[in-house]
């Protein structure tokens, strides 16, 4: 059993692009579920339409990538008014249906083969990230006790987490103010929020485009640090990783989502590292389980983990349990 | 016109409005100086008419009562009138400003707050931050400036300070801090009042406050309407008890099927026959008249007929 190789695959994990990507889209997802009460099912579709702007622009048009950013968060305040202006005036749920269809519609335009030319298809996208690469202010491998990276993970991983922070930031100043108490007031009951004079509409909307366009950078990041847009990376799944990331560190904070998709995604590469080892060194036997399983096995593993934590801790790592209490009405 | 009179009895200060002195005790009366004034509003649901209203006026600073037994349409009136329902025709108008159309928020902002019958404590925003939502024009609330702490911090303040003396005046001060959620049903039916007062209206519309509470509480609920007339408020309220209505009313509107059938002070309302018959059943007490009872009797006969044949015939078809 090689424990250095286990523990330095999940430090690794833990700060790694995943945990980055997830991170961003679960601030997102935080803001819409976990302040206003939005059940945005649908992150994906935002991660998707950012990713797909930067690659489109820079790649069909020819565009410095920053340009690509802009579209992108064009793109993904346009999708926000799209499904909202039909839907937030309409009870929760429709909202929910909505944004996981309209995920989906995304998904299957991008990866339609009449439109080729401008998605690649099923192919998705390659070679927008050159301006990206060439930025890099970082030379060789970086080495820190377990943990080592190369110099091209160093960078996206560096703009990756600051962009995780500045979100943070954001969130943090937003929801401390007068216009978070009106988030957290429509979140309780938006009629009596709207009793006292305030237009409900507007600012789920608000709340709407601000989480969408933190889930497009996830989506952008995503798109840049792997060099390529797959469409098949921005289905209804990854929109459940990201609510896992977002219920595992505890909804309507600060932290949490950051720190719920780093513990997602070490527990994902500790289960995956520890079973592979097991199976490798026979300590589990073919008959119970091979290689090729593994993948499988630790999603198994993660659902068991997620049942516990709804039982044990329903708030999260960092929720507060009184507030869970007064949700049981 | 109104003139105060400190009342030795009950501690409160006890208001004698004497604009009602000329008005008429019948539905649809004018009122010398009206605040809200309702004309021909309708509301169908289906086939119920569940609001249907001719003209209705609520005297500027007086205590109204809306009373009526279930289902007379009251909370449906409520919610038409504060934007939160749709009408089918009509008009009304606030302070001759006309309402039609306006969406919730803006008739709040306008200056005509409701309370819910159900109550609606934001459950997981502390006491203070539930009285503090109800103020209005916060600079941050908007968007860009709720960035900046500096641009509101000194309103924030001047809200807290005004919060502080409302939470101390419906005695809930010392729970500030509190999840909302924590609270009793008759301190959250009070802090749904203190945050109305919040917005600063100018008419308090309030869906049955003393449903659902103890009687020592409905009497402190009671003491702060009446404060609130005091204060220079307008105030309606819904009610079912006529008990209640009794003790705090300056005037009283009965509304029964949909319709205004009664108003007046409450002495006179206890005593019309259309109020009794709304709150009894129309036929209590009167036996019907033998002509009446054997036309229904016929017509329940034709029905069992008719409906006998319909069987017969379509057995026919079936066999045939």
């Amino acid at each position: 059993m090689d424990w250095e190789s286990i523990f330095s695959n999940t430090l690794e994990s833990a700060i790694g692009r995943d945990a980055m990507v997830f991170a961003l889209a679960a601030i997102g997802l935080n803001l819409h579920f976990g302040y206003t009460g939005l059940l945005n099912f649908g992150q994906a579709g935002f991660m998707a339409v950012g990713a797909y702007g930067v690659g489109i622009t820079v790649v069909e048009f020819d565009a410095p990538l920053w340009v690509g950013v802009i579209v992108g968060i064009v793109g993904a305040v346009g999708l926000a008014l799209l499904l909202g202006l039909p839907t937030l005036r309409l009870r929760a749920d429709y909202l929910a249906i909505t944004t996981i269809a309209a995920g989906e519609i995304l998904r299957f335009i991008f990866r339609a083969a009449e439109f080729r030319d401008f998605t690649g298809g099923s192919n998705g996208i390659n070679g927008f990230a050159r301006d990206f690469t060439n930025a890099n202010p970082f030379n060789g491998d970086f080495e820190l006790w377990l943990i080592s990276f190369s110099a091209t993970q160093m960078w996206y991983l560096t703009v990756g987490w600051a962009l995780v922070l500045l979100s943070v930031l954001l969130i943090w100043l937003l929801t401390r103010s007068p216009w978070g108490r009106v988030l957290k007031a429509i979140r309780e009951d938006e009629d009596a929020v709207r009793a006292l004079g305030k237009n409900v509409y507007a600012y789920k909307m608000q709340s709407l485009i601000v989480g969408g366009v933190i889930g497009s950078l996830a989506g952008m990041m995503l798109a840049i640090s792997a060099r390529s847009v797959q469409p098949d990376n921005y289905g209804t799944p990854t929109t459940f990783f990201a609510y896992a990331c977002l219920i595992l560190g505890g909804a309507a904070t600060i932290w949490g989502p950051v720190v719920g998709s780093m513990i997602f995604w070490s527990i994902m590469a500790f289960t995956e590292n520890l079973l592979r080892q097991l199976v490798e060194n026979d300590h589990i036997p073919d008959s119970i389980m091979s290689g090729v399983q593994v993948g499988q096995v630790r999603f198994m593993l993660m659902g068991l983990g997620l049942a516990l934590l709804m039982i044990f801790r329903p708030q999260g790592v960092f929720g507060d349990r009184r507030e869970i209490a007064l949700t049981t009405r | 016109m109104t003139e105060t009179t400190p009342s030795p009895n009950t501690g409160f200060t006890r208001i004698r409005v004497d604009a009602f002195e000329d008005v008429p005790e019948q539905p649809g009366a004018r009122k010398p100086d009206p605040i809200l004034v309702v004309e021909s509003l309708t509301r169908r649901f289906g086939g119920l008419m569940a609001v249907d209203v001719d003209h209705l006026e609520f005297q500027r600073g007086a205590i109204t009562g809306l009373i009526g037994p279930n289902g007379a349409g009251k909370t449906t009136l409520f919610n038409l009138l504060t934007g939160f329902d749709k009408p089918n025709t009509g008009t009304w108008s606030f302070n001759g400003r006309p309402m039609r159309g306006l969406s919730a928020h803006k008739v709040a902002q306008a200056g005509m707050v409701r309370t819910f019958q159900l109550t609606k404590a934001l459950s997981r925003l502390t006491v203070m931050d539930n009285m503090k939502l109800g103020a209005t024009g916060q600079t941050g609330e908007r968007f860009f400036p709720s960035l900046v702490r500096s641009r509101w911090r000194g309103q924030e303040k001047a809200i807290e300070e005004r919060a502080e003396a409302l939470l101390e005046r419906f005695n809930l001060h010392h729970m500030r801090d509190e999840f909302a959620g924590a609270l009793s049903g008759g301190q959250r039916k009070l802090l749904e009042m203190a945050r109305a007062l919040m917005v600063e209206p100018e008419l308090v519309m309030l869906d049955e406050p003393m449903a659902g509470v103890n009687p020592a509480l409905a009497q402190t609920i009671i003491g702060h309407v009446r404060d609130l007339a005091a204060d220079g408020l307008s105030v309606v309220f819904v009610e079912h008890d006529m008990d209640v209505v009794r003790t705090v009313s300056d005037w009283v509107v009965v509304m029964a099927e949909g319709r205004v059938i009664a108003e007046g002070r409450h002495a006179s309302i206890v005593t019309n026959p259309e109020v009794i018959d709304a709150y009894l059943g129309r036929h209590h007490g009167t036996p019907l008249d033998p002509a009446e009872q054997e036309r229904q009797l016929a017509e329940a006969q034709a029905e069992i007929e008719a409906e006998l044949e319909a069987e017969e015939r379509a057995r026919e078809q079936e066999g045939a």
